[in-house]
Protein backbone atom coordinates (compact mmCIF):
# COMPACT_ATOMS: atom_id res chain seq x y z
CA UNK A 1 0.00 0.00 0.00
CA UNK A 2 1.50 3.31 -0.99
CA UNK A 3 1.54 5.70 1.94
CA UNK A 4 0.33 9.25 1.34
CA UNK A 5 3.22 11.67 1.34
CA UNK A 6 3.62 14.03 4.29
CA UNK A 7 3.31 17.77 3.70
CA UNK A 8 6.46 19.62 2.69
CA UNK A 9 8.16 21.75 5.34
CA UNK A 10 9.66 25.02 4.20
CA UNK A 11 11.69 27.29 6.44
CA UNK A 12 12.39 30.61 4.73
CA UNK A 13 14.61 33.39 5.97
CA UNK A 14 14.04 32.61 9.63
CA UNK A 15 15.71 35.08 11.97
CA UNK A 16 15.51 35.32 15.73
CA UNK A 17 16.94 38.17 17.74
CA UNK A 18 16.59 38.22 21.50
CA UNK A 19 17.72 41.34 23.33
CA UNK A 20 20.12 42.35 20.60
CA UNK A 21 21.67 38.89 20.30
CA UNK A 22 21.16 37.13 16.99
CA UNK A 23 20.26 33.50 17.64
CA UNK A 24 19.12 32.57 14.13
CA UNK A 25 20.10 34.49 11.04
CA UNK A 26 18.38 33.93 7.71
CA UNK A 27 17.82 30.19 8.01
CA UNK A 28 16.46 28.53 4.86
CA UNK A 29 15.61 24.85 4.91
CA UNK A 30 13.40 23.11 2.37
CA UNK A 31 12.59 19.62 3.54
CA UNK A 32 11.23 17.23 0.94
CA UNK A 33 8.32 15.06 2.06
CA UNK A 34 9.22 11.72 3.54
CA UNK A 35 12.94 12.32 3.89
CA UNK A 36 15.17 11.84 6.92
CA UNK A 37 17.15 14.94 7.77
CA UNK A 38 19.97 15.28 10.27
CA UNK A 39 20.84 18.63 11.83
CA UNK A 40 24.35 18.94 13.20
CA UNK A 41 26.52 21.75 14.44
CA UNK A 42 28.48 22.82 17.51
CA UNK A 43 26.72 23.71 20.76
CA UNK A 44 25.03 27.08 20.51
CA UNK A 45 24.72 26.87 16.72
CA UNK A 46 20.93 27.23 17.01
CA UNK A 47 19.80 23.65 16.30
CA UNK A 48 17.31 23.38 19.16
CA UNK A 49 16.20 26.98 18.61
CA UNK A 50 15.40 26.12 14.99
CA UNK A 51 13.29 23.18 16.22
CA UNK A 52 11.59 25.52 18.68
CA UNK A 53 10.72 27.92 15.88
CA UNK A 54 9.43 25.14 13.62
CA UNK A 55 7.30 23.61 16.38
CA UNK A 56 6.01 27.00 17.58
CA UNK A 57 7.61 27.09 21.01
CA UNK A 58 9.43 30.26 19.92
CA UNK A 59 8.26 32.94 17.52
CA UNK A 60 10.82 34.08 14.94
CA UNK A 61 11.51 37.78 14.47
CA UNK A 62 11.84 37.30 10.70
CA UNK A 63 10.90 34.77 8.05
CA UNK A 64 8.19 32.15 7.61
CA UNK A 65 7.57 28.49 8.28
CA UNK A 66 5.16 26.77 5.90
CA UNK A 67 3.73 23.30 6.19
CA UNK A 68 2.18 21.82 3.06
CA UNK A 69 1.91 25.31 1.58
CA UNK A 70 0.19 26.78 4.64
CA UNK A 71 1.96 29.53 6.55
CA UNK A 72 2.18 28.28 10.15
CA UNK A 73 4.58 30.94 11.47
CA UNK A 74 1.96 32.39 13.82
CA UNK A 75 0.17 29.15 14.67
CA UNK A 76 0.09 27.90 18.28
CA UNK A 77 2.02 24.81 19.34
CA UNK A 78 -1.05 22.57 19.77
CA UNK A 79 -2.51 23.73 16.45
CA UNK A 80 0.73 22.80 14.69
CA UNK A 81 0.70 19.43 16.42
CA UNK A 82 -2.82 18.79 15.20
CA UNK A 83 -1.67 19.78 11.71
CA UNK A 84 0.74 16.86 11.89
CA UNK A 85 3.90 18.29 13.39
CA UNK A 86 5.30 16.30 16.31
CA UNK A 87 8.43 16.73 18.36
CA UNK A 88 10.46 15.52 21.29
CA UNK A 89 12.45 17.66 23.68
CA UNK A 90 16.11 17.36 24.54
CA UNK A 91 15.43 17.44 28.27
CA UNK A 92 12.37 15.29 28.73
CA UNK A 93 9.49 14.27 26.51
CA UNK A 94 7.58 12.00 28.84
CA UNK A 95 5.40 12.15 31.95
CA UNK A 96 7.33 10.56 34.83
CA UNK A 97 4.39 9.86 37.10
CA UNK A 98 2.09 8.45 34.46
CA UNK A 99 2.39 4.81 33.52
CA UNK A 100 4.18 3.93 30.28
CA UNK A 101 0.81 3.03 28.73
CA UNK A 102 -0.80 6.28 29.89
CA UNK A 103 2.06 8.25 28.38
CA UNK A 104 1.34 6.82 24.95
CA UNK A 105 -2.42 6.94 25.47
CA UNK A 106 -2.39 10.69 26.06
CA UNK A 107 -0.74 11.05 22.67
CA UNK A 108 -3.02 8.54 20.98
CA UNK A 109 -6.25 10.12 22.15
CA UNK A 110 -5.36 13.53 20.71
CA UNK A 111 -5.86 12.34 17.16
CA UNK A 112 -8.88 10.26 18.09
CA UNK A 113 -10.85 12.94 19.89
CA UNK A 114 -12.57 12.89 23.24
CA UNK A 115 -9.73 14.67 25.01
CA UNK A 116 -11.90 16.99 26.95
CA UNK A 117 -14.57 14.50 27.82
CA UNK A 118 -15.18 14.65 31.55
CA UNK A 119 -17.12 11.46 31.72
CA UNK A 120 -15.37 9.15 29.31
CA UNK A 121 -13.21 6.68 31.08
CA UNK A 122 -10.34 5.34 29.01
CA UNK A 123 -11.37 1.76 28.49
CA UNK A 124 -9.15 -1.20 27.93
CA UNK A 125 -10.49 -1.80 24.45
CA UNK A 126 -11.01 1.72 23.07
CA UNK A 127 -9.13 2.74 19.91
CA UNK A 128 -6.70 5.05 21.71
CA UNK A 129 -5.67 2.33 24.17
CA UNK A 130 -5.30 -0.15 21.33
CA UNK A 131 -3.14 2.27 19.40
CA UNK A 132 -1.05 2.85 22.52
CA UNK A 133 -0.55 -0.89 23.03
CA UNK A 134 0.39 -1.31 19.37
CA UNK A 135 2.95 1.48 19.57
CA UNK A 136 4.49 0.04 22.73
CA UNK A 137 4.65 -3.37 21.10
CA UNK A 138 6.38 -1.89 18.07
CA UNK A 139 9.18 -0.32 20.11
CA UNK A 140 9.48 -3.36 22.37
CA UNK A 141 8.10 -1.80 25.53
CA UNK A 142 4.89 -3.83 25.82
CA UNK A 143 6.20 -5.61 28.93
CA UNK A 144 6.72 -2.27 30.69
CA UNK A 145 3.22 -0.88 29.98
CA UNK A 146 2.21 -0.68 33.63
CA UNK A 147 5.50 0.68 34.99
CA UNK A 148 5.77 4.35 35.94
CA UNK A 149 7.54 6.15 33.13
CA UNK A 150 9.92 7.75 35.61
CA UNK A 151 11.11 4.32 36.76
CA UNK A 152 12.17 2.77 33.44
CA UNK A 153 15.75 2.78 32.13
CA UNK A 154 17.14 5.65 30.13
CA UNK A 155 17.17 3.63 26.92
CA UNK A 156 13.56 2.60 27.51
CA UNK A 157 12.58 6.26 28.04
CA UNK A 158 13.99 7.05 24.60
CA UNK A 159 11.95 4.20 23.16
CA UNK A 160 8.90 5.53 24.96
CA UNK A 161 9.35 8.91 23.29
CA UNK A 162 9.34 7.19 19.90
CA UNK A 163 6.25 5.16 20.85
CA UNK A 164 4.48 8.36 21.84
CA UNK A 165 5.05 9.81 18.38
CA UNK A 166 4.15 6.49 16.70
CA UNK A 167 0.74 6.60 18.37
CA UNK A 168 -0.04 10.02 16.91
CA UNK A 169 -1.06 11.09 13.41
CA UNK A 170 2.06 13.23 13.05
CA UNK A 171 3.52 13.48 9.56
CA UNK A 172 6.65 15.44 10.39
CA UNK A 173 8.59 14.71 13.56
CA UNK A 174 11.40 16.71 15.09
CA UNK A 175 13.66 14.63 17.34
CA UNK A 176 15.96 16.63 19.57
CA UNK A 177 18.89 14.34 20.39
CA UNK A 178 16.92 11.07 20.41
CA UNK A 179 20.05 9.10 21.34
CA UNK A 180 21.43 11.40 24.02
CA UNK A 181 22.69 9.47 27.01
CA UNK A 182 21.97 6.09 25.41
CA UNK A 183 24.62 3.39 25.81
CA UNK A 184 26.37 2.20 22.63
CA UNK A 185 24.59 -1.17 22.94
CA UNK A 186 21.20 0.50 22.63
CA UNK A 187 22.04 2.83 19.73
CA UNK A 188 21.34 0.26 17.01
CA UNK A 189 17.96 -0.59 18.49
CA UNK A 190 17.08 3.08 18.61
CA UNK A 191 18.13 3.58 14.99
CA UNK A 192 15.66 0.85 14.05
CA UNK A 193 12.94 2.61 16.07
CA UNK A 194 13.62 5.85 14.21
CA UNK A 195 13.29 3.93 10.94
CA UNK A 196 9.95 2.62 12.23
CA UNK A 197 8.88 6.17 12.88
CA UNK A 198 9.95 7.18 9.36
CA UNK A 199 7.83 4.26 8.16
CA UNK A 200 9.17 4.15 4.63
CA UNK A 201 8.47 7.84 4.09
CA UNK A 202 5.07 8.10 5.76
CA UNK A 203 6.68 10.55 8.15
CA UNK A 204 9.34 13.13 7.51
CA UNK A 205 11.99 12.91 10.24
CA UNK A 206 14.26 15.76 11.31
CA UNK A 207 16.74 15.05 14.04
CA UNK A 208 19.39 16.92 15.96
CA UNK A 209 22.01 14.38 16.96
CA UNK A 210 25.58 14.38 18.16
CA UNK A 211 26.26 10.73 17.25
CA UNK A 212 27.56 11.83 13.84
CA UNK A 213 28.59 8.34 12.68
CA UNK A 214 25.14 6.93 13.36
CA UNK A 215 23.45 9.95 11.84
CA UNK A 216 25.38 9.83 8.58
CA UNK A 217 24.30 6.24 7.99
CA UNK A 218 20.68 6.96 8.80
CA UNK A 219 19.64 10.20 7.11
CA UNK A 220 19.15 11.28 3.51
CA UNK A 221 20.52 14.78 3.98
CA UNK A 222 22.42 16.69 6.63
CA UNK A 223 22.04 20.35 7.52
CA UNK A 224 25.12 21.84 9.15
CA UNK A 225 24.41 24.78 11.42
CA UNK A 226 27.00 27.22 12.58
CA UNK A 227 26.41 30.37 14.57
CA UNK A 228 22.72 30.71 13.73
CA UNK A 229 22.94 29.94 10.03
CA UNK A 230 22.84 26.88 7.82
CA UNK A 231 26.31 26.39 6.45
CA UNK A 232 25.52 23.47 4.17
CA UNK A 233 22.59 21.19 3.39
CA UNK A 234 23.45 18.13 1.36
CA UNK A 235 23.82 14.36 1.26
CA UNK A 236 25.96 12.92 4.07
CA UNK A 237 28.94 11.98 1.91
CA UNK A 238 29.14 15.40 0.27
CA UNK A 239 28.83 17.05 3.67
CA UNK A 240 31.79 15.01 4.87
CA UNK A 241 33.83 16.09 1.86
CA UNK A 242 32.86 19.75 2.05
CA UNK A 243 35.97 21.76 3.00
CA UNK A 244 33.91 24.60 4.50
CA UNK A 245 32.07 22.18 6.78
CA UNK A 246 35.27 20.43 7.76
CA UNK A 247 36.90 23.68 8.68
CA UNK A 248 33.96 25.08 10.58
CA UNK A 249 32.74 22.03 12.39
CA UNK A 250 34.01 18.57 11.62
CA UNK A 251 37.56 19.79 11.63
CA UNK A 252 37.36 20.50 15.32
CA UNK A 253 36.60 16.85 16.00
CA UNK A 254 39.41 15.44 13.83
CA UNK B 1 -7.89 10.37 77.22
CA UNK B 2 -11.19 11.84 76.10
CA UNK B 3 -9.49 15.24 75.82
CA UNK B 4 -6.84 13.80 73.54
CA UNK B 5 -9.52 12.19 71.38
CA UNK B 6 -11.35 15.52 71.23
CA UNK B 7 -8.21 17.36 70.20
CA UNK B 8 -7.29 14.76 67.60
CA UNK B 9 -10.76 14.51 66.04
CA UNK B 10 -11.28 18.26 65.91
CA UNK B 11 -7.79 18.48 64.41
CA UNK B 12 -8.78 16.12 61.63
CA UNK B 13 -11.99 18.13 61.11
CA UNK B 14 -10.05 21.37 60.86
CA UNK B 15 -7.66 19.62 58.47
CA UNK B 16 -10.65 18.71 56.32
CA UNK B 17 -11.53 22.39 56.11
CA UNK B 18 -7.96 23.24 55.14
CA UNK B 19 -8.07 20.62 52.43
CA UNK B 20 -11.24 22.09 50.90
CA UNK B 21 -9.21 25.25 50.26
CA UNK B 22 -5.78 23.70 49.68
CA UNK B 23 -6.94 21.17 47.08
CA UNK B 24 -7.77 23.95 44.62
CA UNK B 25 -4.55 25.82 45.35
CA UNK B 26 -2.57 22.67 44.79
CA UNK B 27 -4.26 21.77 41.50
CA UNK B 28 -3.94 25.31 40.19
CA UNK B 29 -0.29 25.59 41.14
CA UNK B 30 0.48 22.12 39.84
CA UNK B 31 -0.92 22.75 36.39
CA UNK B 32 -0.49 26.48 35.91
CA UNK B 33 2.29 27.45 38.33
CA UNK B 34 0.05 30.22 39.63
CA UNK B 35 -0.16 30.91 43.35
CA UNK B 36 -3.76 32.01 43.55
CA UNK B 37 -4.03 34.61 46.30
CA UNK B 38 -7.68 35.17 45.35
CA UNK B 39 -8.66 31.65 46.36
CA UNK B 40 -9.86 32.85 49.75
CA UNK B 41 -12.32 35.32 48.28
CA UNK B 42 -13.97 32.53 46.26
CA UNK B 43 -14.60 30.94 49.64
CA UNK B 44 -15.85 34.14 51.26
CA UNK B 45 -18.33 34.92 48.49
CA UNK B 46 -19.60 31.34 48.63
CA UNK B 47 -20.12 31.73 52.37
CA UNK B 48 -21.91 35.09 52.09
CA UNK B 49 -24.26 34.08 49.28
CA UNK B 50 -24.83 30.66 50.84
CA UNK B 51 -25.89 32.46 54.02
CA UNK B 52 -28.06 34.94 52.13
CA UNK B 53 -30.01 32.05 50.61
CA UNK B 54 -30.17 29.98 53.81
CA UNK B 55 -31.31 32.89 55.97
CA UNK B 56 -34.19 33.62 53.60
CA UNK B 57 -35.67 30.14 53.68
CA UNK B 58 -35.16 29.32 57.36
CA UNK B 59 -31.56 28.83 58.35
CA UNK B 60 -32.20 26.18 60.97
CA UNK B 61 -33.73 23.71 58.53
CA UNK B 62 -31.82 21.06 56.61
CA UNK B 63 -33.14 22.16 53.19
CA UNK B 64 -31.66 25.62 53.78
CA UNK B 65 -28.34 24.10 54.84
CA UNK B 66 -28.12 21.81 51.83
CA UNK B 67 -29.21 24.56 49.45
CA UNK B 68 -26.63 26.93 50.89
CA UNK B 69 -23.92 24.36 50.22
CA UNK B 70 -25.11 24.04 46.64
CA UNK B 71 -25.20 27.81 46.25
CA UNK B 72 -21.75 28.16 47.82
CA UNK B 73 -20.34 25.60 45.40
CA UNK B 74 -21.94 27.22 42.35
CA UNK B 75 -20.87 30.73 43.40
CA UNK B 76 -17.30 29.55 43.97
CA UNK B 77 -17.28 27.84 40.57
CA UNK B 78 -18.61 30.89 38.77
CA UNK B 79 -16.31 33.35 40.53
CA UNK B 80 -13.25 31.19 39.86
CA UNK B 81 -14.18 30.60 36.22
CA UNK B 82 -14.67 34.30 35.54
CA UNK B 83 -11.39 35.06 37.33
CA UNK B 84 -9.51 32.60 35.15
CA UNK B 85 -11.05 33.80 31.90
CA UNK B 86 -10.92 37.54 32.59
CA UNK B 87 -7.69 37.95 34.59
CA UNK B 88 -5.46 34.89 34.42
CA UNK B 89 -5.83 33.89 30.77
CA UNK B 90 -4.84 37.26 29.27
CA UNK B 91 -1.62 36.99 31.29
CA UNK B 92 -0.79 33.50 30.00
CA UNK B 93 2.77 32.42 30.85
CA UNK B 94 3.42 35.64 32.79
CA UNK B 95 3.53 34.10 36.25
CA UNK B 96 4.52 37.16 38.27
CA UNK B 97 1.74 39.24 36.74
CA UNK B 98 -0.73 36.41 37.28
CA UNK B 99 0.14 36.23 40.96
CA UNK B 100 -0.06 40.01 41.31
CA UNK B 101 -3.47 40.16 39.66
CA UNK B 102 -4.80 37.57 42.13
CA UNK B 103 -3.40 39.62 45.01
CA UNK B 104 -5.16 42.70 43.64
CA UNK B 105 -8.42 40.84 43.15
CA UNK B 106 -8.26 39.58 46.72
CA UNK B 107 -7.85 43.11 48.13
CA UNK B 108 -10.59 44.49 45.90
CA UNK B 109 -13.01 41.66 46.68
CA UNK B 110 -12.51 41.94 50.46
CA UNK B 111 -13.16 45.70 50.23
CA UNK B 112 -16.26 45.02 48.16
CA UNK B 113 -17.53 42.46 50.67
CA UNK B 114 -17.01 44.98 53.48
CA UNK B 115 -18.93 47.51 51.42
CA UNK B 116 -21.85 45.15 50.96
CA UNK B 117 -21.96 43.18 54.22
CA UNK B 118 -20.04 45.47 56.56
CA UNK B 119 -16.80 44.82 58.39
CA UNK B 120 -18.34 43.14 61.43
CA UNK B 121 -18.85 39.38 61.45
CA UNK B 122 -22.39 38.23 60.72
CA UNK B 123 -23.29 35.46 63.14
CA UNK B 124 -25.14 32.62 61.51
CA UNK B 125 -27.24 29.67 62.58
CA UNK B 126 -27.75 26.28 61.06
CA UNK B 127 -29.52 23.03 61.78
CA UNK B 128 -29.37 22.44 65.54
CA UNK B 129 -27.75 19.05 64.97
CA UNK B 130 -24.54 20.73 63.75
CA UNK B 131 -24.00 22.31 67.15
CA UNK B 132 -24.86 19.18 69.06
CA UNK B 133 -22.19 16.66 69.96
CA UNK B 134 -21.64 12.99 69.34
CA UNK B 135 -19.74 11.06 71.96
CA UNK B 136 -16.76 9.19 70.56
CA UNK B 137 -14.50 7.27 72.97
CA UNK B 138 -15.69 9.51 75.78
CA UNK B 139 -15.08 12.72 73.85
CA UNK B 140 -18.01 14.93 72.91
CA UNK B 141 -17.34 15.98 69.33
CA UNK B 142 -19.39 18.80 67.75
CA UNK B 143 -21.15 17.33 64.73
CA UNK B 144 -19.95 20.05 62.36
CA UNK B 145 -16.53 18.38 62.41
CA UNK B 146 -17.99 15.20 60.96
CA UNK B 147 -19.66 17.19 58.19
CA UNK B 148 -16.30 18.74 57.33
CA UNK B 149 -14.65 15.32 57.24
CA UNK B 150 -17.36 13.87 55.00
CA UNK B 151 -17.13 16.82 52.61
CA UNK B 152 -13.34 16.67 52.36
CA UNK B 153 -13.33 12.89 51.93
CA UNK B 154 -15.93 13.12 49.17
CA UNK B 155 -13.90 15.85 47.46
CA UNK B 156 -10.66 13.89 47.69
CA UNK B 157 -12.32 10.70 46.41
CA UNK B 158 -13.95 12.42 43.45
CA UNK B 159 -10.76 14.26 42.53
CA UNK B 160 -8.79 11.02 42.65
CA UNK B 161 -11.34 9.24 40.45
CA UNK B 162 -11.43 12.18 38.05
CA UNK B 163 -7.65 12.54 37.78
CA UNK B 164 -6.84 8.86 37.69
CA UNK B 165 -9.55 7.39 35.54
CA UNK B 166 -10.96 9.96 33.11
CA UNK B 167 -9.36 11.11 29.86
CA UNK B 168 -9.46 14.71 30.94
CA UNK B 169 -7.93 13.77 34.27
CA UNK B 170 -5.11 12.02 32.51
CA UNK B 171 -4.42 15.15 30.48
CA UNK B 172 -4.33 17.26 33.64
CA UNK B 173 -1.89 14.85 35.27
CA UNK B 174 0.23 14.89 32.12
CA UNK B 175 0.07 18.69 32.08
CA UNK B 176 1.27 18.89 35.67
CA UNK B 177 4.21 16.61 34.80
CA UNK B 178 5.36 18.15 31.54
CA UNK B 179 3.33 20.96 30.09
CA UNK B 180 5.62 21.55 27.10
CA UNK B 181 5.19 17.98 25.93
CA UNK B 182 1.40 17.93 26.39
CA UNK B 183 1.21 21.06 24.26
CA UNK B 184 3.53 19.56 21.66
CA UNK B 185 1.18 16.59 21.40
CA UNK B 186 -1.58 18.94 20.25
CA UNK B 187 -3.45 19.44 23.52
CA UNK B 188 -4.53 22.97 24.33
CA UNK B 189 -3.84 23.06 28.07
CA UNK B 190 -5.54 26.44 28.43
CA UNK B 191 -8.87 24.64 28.43
CA UNK B 192 -7.71 22.61 31.40
CA UNK B 193 -6.71 25.80 33.23
CA UNK B 194 -10.30 27.02 33.30
CA UNK B 195 -11.54 23.65 34.45
CA UNK B 196 -8.98 23.44 37.23
CA UNK B 197 -9.94 26.91 38.43
CA UNK B 198 -13.61 25.93 38.35
CA UNK B 199 -12.99 22.76 40.37
CA UNK B 200 -10.87 24.65 42.90
CA UNK B 201 -13.50 27.39 43.12
CA UNK B 202 -16.34 24.97 43.76
CA UNK B 203 -14.43 23.25 46.56
CA UNK B 204 -13.62 26.65 48.06
CA UNK B 205 -17.25 27.79 47.80
CA UNK B 206 -18.53 24.68 49.57
CA UNK B 207 -15.69 25.11 52.06
CA UNK B 208 -16.90 28.67 52.67
CA UNK B 209 -20.38 27.59 53.72
CA UNK B 210 -18.94 24.89 55.98
CA UNK B 211 -16.30 27.26 57.38
CA UNK B 212 -19.09 29.66 58.35
CA UNK B 213 -20.82 26.90 60.29
CA UNK B 214 -17.49 25.90 61.84
CA UNK B 215 -16.64 29.39 63.06
CA UNK B 216 -20.26 30.43 63.60
CA UNK B 217 -20.00 33.58 61.51
CA UNK B 218 -19.31 35.00 58.08
CA UNK B 219 -16.98 37.93 57.59
CA UNK B 220 -15.23 39.59 54.69
CA UNK B 221 -11.94 38.15 55.93
CA UNK B 222 -13.10 34.57 56.47
CA UNK B 223 -11.50 33.21 53.32
CA UNK B 224 -8.23 35.08 53.45
CA UNK B 225 -7.62 33.92 57.03
CA UNK B 226 -8.09 30.30 56.00
CA UNK B 227 -6.04 30.89 52.87
CA UNK B 228 -2.90 31.49 54.91
CA UNK B 229 -3.19 28.03 56.45
CA UNK B 230 -4.14 26.51 53.13
CA UNK B 231 -0.96 27.93 51.59
CA UNK B 232 1.13 26.56 54.42
CA UNK B 233 -0.49 23.17 53.98
CA UNK B 234 0.09 23.25 50.23
CA UNK B 235 3.77 24.09 50.67
CA UNK B 236 4.31 21.47 53.38
CA UNK B 237 2.51 18.85 51.30
CA UNK B 238 4.59 19.72 48.25
CA UNK B 239 3.37 22.35 45.79
CA UNK B 240 1.21 20.73 43.15
CA UNK B 241 0.73 17.43 44.96
CA UNK B 242 -2.90 16.73 45.79
CA UNK B 243 -2.23 13.79 48.09
CA UNK B 244 0.55 15.78 49.71
CA UNK B 245 -1.94 18.56 50.42
CA UNK B 246 -4.40 16.05 51.90
CA UNK B 247 -1.82 14.54 54.24
CA UNK B 248 -0.36 17.90 55.22
CA UNK B 249 -3.85 19.33 55.90
CA UNK B 250 -4.50 16.72 58.55
CA UNK B 251 -0.97 16.79 59.99
CA UNK B 252 -0.87 20.58 60.28
CA UNK B 253 -4.35 20.90 61.77
CA UNK B 254 -3.79 18.13 64.32
CA UNK B 255 -0.46 19.69 65.30
CA UNK B 256 -2.16 23.06 65.58
CA UNK B 257 -4.94 21.71 67.81
CA UNK B 258 -2.47 19.83 70.01
CA UNK B 259 -0.35 22.95 70.48
CA UNK B 260 -3.42 25.08 71.12
CA UNK B 261 -4.57 22.75 73.86
CA UNK B 262 -1.37 21.50 75.46
CA UNK B 263 1.07 24.33 74.74
CA UNK B 264 -1.04 27.29 75.77
CA UNK B 265 -2.63 28.35 72.52
CA UNK B 266 0.56 28.34 70.46
CA UNK B 267 -1.06 26.52 67.52
CA UNK B 268 -0.53 29.22 64.91
CA UNK B 269 3.09 29.65 65.96
CA UNK B 270 3.74 25.91 65.77
CA UNK B 271 2.31 25.81 62.26
CA UNK B 272 4.68 28.53 61.10
CA UNK B 273 7.58 26.75 62.79
CA UNK B 274 6.56 23.53 61.02
CA UNK B 275 6.54 25.42 57.73
CA UNK B 276 10.02 26.79 58.40
CA UNK B 277 11.34 23.34 59.32
CA UNK B 278 9.92 21.81 56.14
CA UNK B 279 11.36 24.59 54.01
CA UNK B 280 14.78 24.12 55.59
CA UNK B 281 14.92 20.34 55.72
CA UNK B 282 12.82 19.31 52.73
CA UNK B 283 12.04 22.34 50.56
CA UNK B 284 10.03 20.35 48.03
CA UNK B 285 7.57 19.33 50.74
CA UNK B 286 6.34 15.91 51.78
CA UNK B 287 5.29 14.63 48.34
CA UNK B 288 6.54 17.41 46.08
CA UNK B 289 8.50 16.72 42.97
CA UNK B 290 12.23 17.13 42.87
CA UNK B 291 13.05 20.31 40.98
CA UNK B 292 13.86 19.27 37.41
Amino acid sequence: MSAPTPPALHVDGIGLTIGGATILDGVDLHVEPGTKIGVIGPNGAGKTTLFNVISGVMRPTAGTVTLGGTDITRMSVPARARAGLGRTFQTSSYFPRLSVLENVRVAAQVSRGGNYSLLHFPRRDDPATEAAHAALHEVGLAHRADAMAGDISHGDKRKLEIATLLATDTRIVLLDEPMAGVGSGDVNGLVDRIRDLHDGGRRTVLMVEHHIDVLLGLVDKVAVMYSGSILAFDEPQRIMDDPVVQRAYLGTAA
Amino acid sequence: MSTLVLVLVTGVGLGALYFLVASGLSLIYGLMHVLNFAHGVFLTLGAFLGWEVASRIGATGWPAFLLSILVGGLVGTAFATVTELALIRPLYERHIEQVLVTVGLAFAAVALFEGIWGSDPIFITGPAWLDETTTLLGARIPNVYFVLMIAATALLASLVVFLRYTRYGMIIRAGVENRAMVTALGIDVKKSFTLVFAIGGSAAGVGGVLAAHYTGYVSAHLGQTLLIFAFIVTVIGGLGSLSGAAIASVLVAVLQQLANYYLGGTGDLIVVVALAVVLLVRPRGLLGRRPA
